[in-house]
């Protein structure tokens, strides 16, 4: 295991939920889609953490980043389109838990 | 074209500051405190041997170069090449590289308009862009209005872009949160069987690159 | 909108805005002003010189607070944040900067 670099832990199909969590500080989860749950679209690849690169620190070790396809339905309570609709968010992993 | 300050926030139309006066390239006459501090910042970073007025300058110049035309010969390309367009869809980067542009600093996510997918791009936090394959994003776009809202009503802001998608068509709303940047594959316009691909980009827009618009029709 | 005691939220921060109520589409766009550019210049050529990242361009701009960031433009704020991260790095100092800026603005006759 490279200690720069975190292993992914989910694959594309894999049903996910964004942890609810309200730091301060630079995130790049949005607000919206805390607690929300959706299926790994993609593993984008491994990228740096920039909740550290943006404070001028290494940003290692580096943390997969998925695309994470949310249902519409599923984020907003009065959602108007259609059911089929969704919301693709890059998210790193550390935000990400499994939703069984 | 006139210029003004548009770009904040409020969208409310008082003028009352001092800099909110039509702006062109060659009118650059008001010295704002952050514009002294533009010019402070770049005087000591060159004074330091950091950077030089010359790579400045050039950095200026390629910004100024860059444009849709470059998304658009992309997007023209997989129009015409059913190949070029799996190699797009799966490695933008590559797909940029094989008709000789930037690959670019980012990875390019290329998502695909369909007769049952219309997919639009915004990022919500800031402003990410494909800038090497745009060049510089228009300002609603890094507005606060349409990153608060493209992601939760996009029909009705689709909408206020004159498109009107169907009910049985899904909407696909892409946050560019992190590390990749998006570019839409627009729908290829009726009537354009044998175009050549010169002919198909002139009727790729900015915005159908961007989701919120259809491409010109042929 | 009404700054009552109690409305601020520290943990959603006025750059996090998605779903958040707003009004219309303005599809006005203003032609980049030359200082603008210069702006965005230099944020390119120092991240490609490891001296900031945009990460730092960012958390420097959301912690410009709501009123700052809604009163300021696109590049006003991107100035701001890039020397803000300047400093922060070391590259120029404050007292350097507030020279640099006053003899500036003396050199335009602003003073």
């Amino acid at each position: 295991m490279n200690s720069e670099a975190i292993e992914p832990r989910f694959r594309a199909g894999d049903r996910v939920e964004v942890r609810e969590s309200f730091p301060i500080g630079h995130v790049r989860t949005p607000f919206y889609i805390r607690g929300k749950a959706g299926v790994v679209e993609r593993l984008c690849g491994i990228y740096g953490n920039p909740e550290e690169l943006a404070y001028a620190r290494s940003g290692l070790p580096k943390q997969p980043l998925y695309r994470v396809r949310f249902p519409q339905s599923e984020i907003w309570p009065d959602y108007a389109g259609s059911v089929a609709d969704s919301l693709d968010v890059e998210i790193f992993q550390h935000w990400l838990e499994p939703k069984l | 074209m006139i210029s003004h300050d548009h770009d904040r926030e409020d969208n409310h139309h008082h003028h009352s500051h001092e800099h909110r006066h039509p702006h062109r390239q060659d009118l650059d006459d008001t010295l704002t405190y952050y514009r002294a501090m533009e010019i402070a910042l770049r005087e000591l970073l060159i004074e330091k041997g950091i950077l030089t007025a010359d790579a400045i300058r050039g950095q200026v110049e390629d910004m100024d170069r860059r444009s849709p035309a470059a998304g658009a010969r992309v997007v023209a390309k997989a129009w015409a090449d059913p190949a070029y367009k799996a190699l797009l869809l799966t490695d933008g980067g590559a797909a940029c590289v094989a008709v000789g542009l930037d690959r670019g600093p980012y990875k390019l996510v290329v998502v695909e308009n369909t007769p049952t997918t219309h997919n639009v791009i915004v990022c919500t936090l800031c402003s990410c862009y494909p800038r090497w394959l745009l060049g510089l994003p228009p300002d609603w776009y890094k507005s606060r209005n349409y990153r608060s809202r493209v992601v939760r009503e996009p029909r009705k802001v689709l909408r206020e872009f004159g498109t009107e998608i169907a009910d049985d068509v899904v909407v696909r709303v892409h946050d560019s949160t992190a590390d990749m940047r998006y570019l839409v594959l627009p729908e290829r316009p009726a009537g354009t069987e044998g175009w050549e691909e010169e002919r198909l980009a002139q009727l790729v827009t900015r915005d159908s690159m961007i989701g919120v618009s259809r491409p010109k029709s042929a | 909108m009404p700054h009552d005691k109690g409305s601020f939220d520290p943990t959603r921060g006025h750059h996090d805005m998605g779903g958040l109520p707003a009004g219309p589409i303005e599809s006005f766009e203003h032609d980049y002003a030359l200082w603008e550019k210069r702006v965005d210049a230099l944020m390119v050529l120092l991240s490609n010189k490891r001296l900031m990242t945009v990460d730092e361009l960012r958390r420097n701009i959301e912690g410009l607070g709501p009123d700052a960031y809604d009163q300021m433009t696109y590049y006003e704020r991107w100035i701001y944040a890039v020397t803000q991260t300047m400093i922060q790095r070391g590259v120029i100092s404050v007292e350097e900067l507030g020279r640099k800026i006053r003899e500036v603005q003396e050199r335009a006759g602003e003073l």
